[in-house]
């Protein structure tokens, strides 16, 4: 087999743009990956630095983080984006692009005010005397919270080149600009689902009671 | 075409490969398995002699030899013959064969068993080394940047509960007042500790500051301190004499020189040293009545001063204690001073200030009442030899 | 995957200026280059470094180099030498060079991205020397960089060189994943016809899987170093206990030390491998290549390569096994580290029996290929016995445990980075490097080393502890102990002078050397077989290679040479019917 003949007709070879296209899929995938694999361990770290018995969880009813709502609307912002692009990522497949030069902006302009709200609420925490120094618990919110916007602002950037290479495209259509552009609003639209799904696990896990955690850490095993 | 090709290339390789490099390859291999194996059996660096239970550690330690050095001589000599055996000759041409399933399922096999060998042993003695035998007698070892001192659970066989935030200069410990099983504590402050021969011992070790290593090389048995935390190893002593404990865990500047003592004693000797100690409560109400210099000694010794500067003379991180009060002293900056009291007093507070030529700046400042400064001059002071510096403390202590 | 054959519409960024082609070079070859330059000059440092440590443990007091620069140099040879020299050469220099070569694309699939990666990386590298000059210096933390002590005052640097360190490895890090990224992608999206992934070289194998490790990895040392990072400059306090300090309470509570360590670990195991893989790969073609012989089990070769990957994952606590981890954990990692021994084991089988009737030719890649064997396996048999829990108890800390390292993945893969370099050079500048010189190199590279760290495990049974400045009055350590590292030092300084051999054939052959053509080796894989040597921009002219077999068709009964190209087809060469079809 290893020295086998393989006839792959050289001119009939698909191109590249769908080189490309795979590529840059390929490419985020890793990239997800070894995000995944650093949310991850923060939060098994996470885990094992809250059995210390100096962990003052922002979840007891006393705590900042008995109140969720800012966060939840926070949330809500974060899901309206992820929406919004799933639904471009469809639309600019339908004949005149469908309304995804809307559902671009709108998952723009609401993925910012998440950032904002996320400030909001540093504002707030930090108002009330909760500063990354003062307890272990709220040092990994600020590290989390602050590590999965950065990520959103890289995605930002993301953004942008596709809001760019749409109205591009929406000017003078050319065939390279519209697979740049599809190419560009579904990478934006996967990178958002997955940044979704890491802020969903991180407001779980930071809003969770004491008791929670215990529980998993004695289910992996981590409890010493 | 292609013959006269491949001609050309042959004719070239043979001469990139004249001369008797095989040979020579193949000698040189050779003669590493036989130096190698030579130095083993002659060398004069072996383990040291033990001291311990432990011979099965070193039994293990044998195995391993064993086998992997079985492996390494099969290995460089088959290298060397194949070297030697299937040099490149114009025109001849290597076997082609990429694979042979069997013979890797075989060479799996024998190395599986072999790891087995050496696994199986290895960890029957390490269910040993983690199972405490129930006669095992407790002893505490603490470990700071960068000495040793212990502590000794006292008549009621049972150790006071500690915290670090609770060690001052009165308790060095950080032992909890309250808990009584605490007041019966036998406390040793000066990095050397006595065991019993053939008296199952358990270390329980803990750190003020940063990471540490119980390491005694004549005992095999070693185990890290870390702050926060109390962690144990056990041994039987079954040598009578004294022995380093070195610290085995990079701990900052001081590590190469973080050495305590363990002393194996008889039965009748041990009692005699354990009859001498102090015990937590004895400390706490001890301390009311004393000399400013006995004052100064035990500051030194709770503060960690000694761990950088030596009392018997011997070399040290910072300057040596002894006669040192009343000396020349050449600064880094070339200039001279005479060490008296407040050049001391401004070396506590200010350590930066004036760096003793030859001695690296590594000094932290520290924030002690005068009072305190004062016994620190004076105790310092009481180890110089010459008497005139000893009564030239006085007015230095009364300002 | 897809094929770009039309270099029409490929975006070649074809370079017109100097700047654009050797500076903000996007081209992978060139990025190569960068790569192993700024890597090779980095690593010379780290050998000075040891050098000066060297002269201090073997005639003390000799140099002017107090316990405060002992400890900076050694914690800085340390790391220099794992991350900023091996890591960097092997996956940024050799990936970078050979992967789209051997795989026949013609370039990585992100040149924007591959470049930015190279300038992520001398970042780093500037931010790590700038430490020489902060004030305190860099940081003497040892590289494990374990806190408490690493961020704390008794430790050297600990004010500003412990900060910039940390600072410069989260940019190698980002450095590396963007690397990476283009790595694996470009491997699995970019080949060319026919290149399947079983006909891949070896050396491409070793590295793809290396840089997924490194992907996967990275994170923990990103992890561990942020948040250290955050305590030393916040006050954080993740992996600050409660402590007292030269007598005053510090103002940290309640954090794991040793969650620091395991994170540390769960990079640094793996990071053994990203660095070993690799050199597994590259090896492994050179000695098929100079043997003239099809390696030996090459589907087991792969297997071993995954699976010592997968199991690298598993392994990390038998760092930790005199931490103060708890106890029991020790069982599990004894055996997950023994495990992993025999595909590593097999490797060295397969290298063996590949020269096992083969027509070996004792070149200079392959003589310091069959040092890599020797080097490797004293390496590899010592970390039986730090592998195994129990033998680990007396030997950890000690220097058995720095002869271990320092054979296993320092002077192996450094073997395998000369030998592929001696390798490799006609392809890159299109001449050969000098024989001769070429060859008193390696016999004191080779000869020199083996009797620096050989011996060296000898003074980890007697029980010498490791990171110390200096042996003063310990009884147990007889005085011959001092005359062995005074003759190691001599040894060290000898082999160490003695690359600057090397940096002159460098230089030297790039001048003055014999001109190559375009495959002196006689090689079979696609490098070797592009329209010009060195390649130009693009690699492979108008259309990319077709690929018809596996890259080790040597000595193939019947053909008329002794190889046959990846690129022949079945036609075009006469090929008897073979035995390891399946």
């Amino acid at each position: 087999m290893l020295t086998q003949t393989t006839s792959v007709p050289f001119a009939a070879s698909p191109g590249y743009f769908d080189q490309r296209s795979a590529s840059a899929k390929t490419g985020l995938h890793l990239l997800m990956a070894a995000m995944s694999s650093m949310f991850f361990l923060f939060l098994l770290s996470y885990i094992l630095r809250s059995q210390v018995s100096d962990w003052e969880a922002l979840s007891e009813p006393w705590q900042p983080l008995a109140q969720t709502g800012q966060l939840w609307f926070n949330t809500a912002l974060l899901v309206v984006a992820s929406i919004s692009l799933e639904l471009a990522r469809r639309s600019i497949r339908q004949p005149e692009r469908g309304h995804s030069r809307e559902l671009l902006m709108l998952a723009g302009l609401s993925s910012i005010g998440f950032l904002v709200g996320q400030l909001v609420f540093w504002n707030f925490l930090t108002t009330r005397g909760f500063f990354a120094d003062s307890n272990p618990a709220n040092a990994f919110f600020f590290l989390l919270t602050g590590l999965h916007a950065v990520h959103l602002v890289g995605g930002l950037v993301a953004w942008i080149v596709a809001t760019v290479r749409l109205e591009r495209e929406r000017r003078e259509p050319t065939e390279e600009g519209l697979a740049l552009t599809r190419l560009s609003v579904e990478l934006c639209a996967t990178y958002w689902h997955f940044l979704l799904v890491v802020w969903m696990l991180l407001f779980a896990l930071l809003s969770s009671s004491p008791g929670t955690y215990a529980a998993i850490a004695k289910f992996c095993g981590l409890g010493d | 075409m292609f013959a006269l090709l491949a001609k050309c290339h042959d004719k070239a390789l043979a001469l990139s490969n004249r001369g008797r490099i095989h040979m020579t390859f193949a000698v040189i291999l050779v003669a590493i398995v036989i130096i190698s194996v030579l130095f083993h059996f002659l060398s004069p660096w072996q383990a040291t002699p033990l001291a311990s239970n432990w011979g099965s550690i070193d039994t293990t330690i044998t195995i391993t030899l064993v086998i992997t050095g079985i492996f390494f001589v099969a290995i460089v000599l088959f290298m060397a013959y194949c070297v030697y055996k299937y040099k490149a000759v114009p025109g001849r041409r290597s076997e082609y064969r990429p694979e042979n399933k069997k013979l890797e399922w075989w060479l799996i096999g024998i190395t599986t068993v072999a790891i087995c060998g050496l696994l199986a042993p290895g960890l029957i003695v390490y269910n040993d080394f983690v199972h405490v035998p129930a006669n095992a007698v407790e002893f505490e070892a603490v470990g700071e940047q960068w000495r040793w001192s212990y502590r000794l659970p006292g008549k009621d066989n049972t150790f006071g509960r500690t915290s670090v935030t609770r060690i001052d200069e009165n308790n060095a410990f950080g032992i909890d007042p309250n808990d009584a099983a605490g007041q019966d504590d036998i406390l040793i402050g000066g990095n050397q500790i006595h065991v019993l021969i053939n008296q199952p011992a358990k270390a329980l070790l803990r750190s003020k500051d940063v990471l540490h290593d119980f390491y005694v090389p004549q005992f095999r048995a070693k185990m890290d301190l870390i702050p926060g935390q109390v962690t144990y190893f056990w041994f039987t002593p079954t040598v009578l004499g004294t022995f380093d404990i070195l610290c085995a865990e990079y701990c900052g500047i001081g590590h190469y020189n973080m050495r305590g003592q363990v002393v194996v004693d008889d039965a009748v000797s041990y009692q005699e040293w354990l009859s001498s100690q102090l015990t937590f409560a004895d400390v706490i109400s001890g301390g009311t009545v004393e000399g400013l210099v006995e004052q100064g000694q035990r500051l030194a010794s709770s503060r960690g001063c000694i761990a950088c500067h030596s009392i018997d003379g011997s070399p040290s991180l910072g300057p040596g204690w002894v006669d040192l009060y009343g000396r020349q002293e050449t600064l880094s900056d070339g200039s001279m001073v005479e060490v008296d009291g407040p050049y001391l007093i401004e070396s506590v507070v200010d350590p930066a200030a004036k760096i003793v030529s030859g001695y690296p700046p590594i000094m932290v400042a520290y924030e002690l009442s005068d009072e305190q400064l004062n016994s620190l001059v004076a105790y310092i002071a009481s180890l110089s030899s010459d008497p005139k510096n000893s009564t030239s403390i006085q007015p230095s202590t009364e300002e | 995957m897809a094929y770009a054959d039309d270099v029409e519409n490929e975006e070649l960024h074809e370079p017109t200026s100097f700047i654009s082609k050797y500076v903000w070079s996007q081209d992978h070859k060139v990025i190569a280059i960068q790569y192993s330059t700024t890597a090779i000059l980095v690593g010379l440092v780290a050998l000075v470094l040891s050098g000066m440590m060297r002269m201090q443990i073997g005639f003390p007091g000799s140099i002017d180099m107090d316990a405060t620069a002992y400890y900076q140099a050694m914690t800085m040879h340390g790391m220099i030498m794992v991350i900023y020299l091996l890591t960097a050469i092997f996956l940024g220099g050799f990936g970078n060079y050979l992967i789209p070569l051997m795989v026949g694309a013609r370039d990585m699939v992100f040149p924007y991205v591959n470049m930015l990666s190279y300038w992520f990386y001398l970042v780093s590298v500037l931010v790590l020397l700038a430490s020489f000059f902060v004030p305190g210096g860099p940081t003497g933390a040892g590289w494990t960089l374990y806190p408490p002590q690493a961020i704390t005052a008794g430790t050297p640097g600990s004010e500003w060189g412990i900060i910039l360190m940390l600072v410069s490895l989260i940019i190698f890090i980002i450095a590396a994943t963007m690397g990476g990224l283009n790595y694996v992608t470009t491997v699995l999206q970019a080949r060319t016809h026919g290149m399947t992934m079983f006909r891949m070289p070896l050396t491409v194998w070793g590295i793809f899987v290396a840089t997924i490790l490194a992907l996967l990895a990275f994170p923990a040392l990103f992890v561990s170093g942020l948040m250290m990072l955050l305590d030393k400059t916040i006050g954080t306090s993740f992996f600050m206990p409660d402590m007292m300090q030269f007598g005053s309470q510090l103002d940290y509570s309640g954090g794991s030390p040793i969650l620091f360590q395991h994170l540390f670990w769960f990079f640094g195991h793996p990071e053994v491998y990203i660095v070993a893989l690799p050199a597994f790969g590259l090896v492994s073609d050179l000695i098929s290549v100079h043997a003239r012989r099809s390696i030996f089990g090459y589907r087991m070769m792969v297997w071993a390569i995954v699976s010592i990957g997968v199991l690298s994952f598993v392994v990390w606590a038998h760092h930790m096994y005199v931490s103060g981890m708890n106890p029991y954990f020790g069982f599990f990692f004894a055996t997950t580290t023994l495990v992993i021994a025999v595909p590593t084991a097999l490797k060295v089988y397969n290298w063996l029996l590949t020269l096992w009737r083969g027509n070996i030719h004792l070149t200079v890649p392959m003589l310091f290929s069959l040092a890599f064997i020797v080097t490797f396996l004293v390496g590899g048999l010592t970390g039986l016995f730090l592998g195994n829990v129990v033998v680990d108890i007396p030997l950890s800390d000690t220097y058995f445990v720095v002869a271990h390292f320092h054979m296993v993945m320092g002077v192996a893969p450094i073997l395998v980075v000369f030998g592929s370099i001696y390798h490799w050079y006609p392809k890159i500048t299109g001449r050969m490097l000098h024989d001769g010189i070429g060859k008193l190199h390696f016999w004191i590279t080779f000869l020199g080393t083996y009797l620096i760290y050989f011996p060296m495990h000898y003074l980890g049974f007697l029980g010498m502890p490791r990171r110390y400045y200096a042996y003063e009055d310990y009884p147990f350590i007889p005085d011959s102990a001092q005359s062995l590292n005074a003759f190691i030092t001599v040894v060290a300084i000898v082999v160490g002078i003695s690359q600057l051999l090397f940096l002159f054939n460098l230089a030297y052959s790039y001048f003055k050397g014999a001109p190559s053509g375009g495959n002196p080796w006689r090689a079979t894989s696609l490098e070797w077989l592009t329209p010009e040597t060195p390649p130009k921009h693009g690699n492979w002219g108008p259309s990319l290679p077709v690929v018809h077999r596996w890259a080790y068709d040597y000595g193939v009964p019947g053909a008329v040479l002794d190889y046959v190209p990846q690129t022949t087809s079945a036609e075009e060469v006469p090929v008897h019917e073979n035995d390891h079809d399946e």
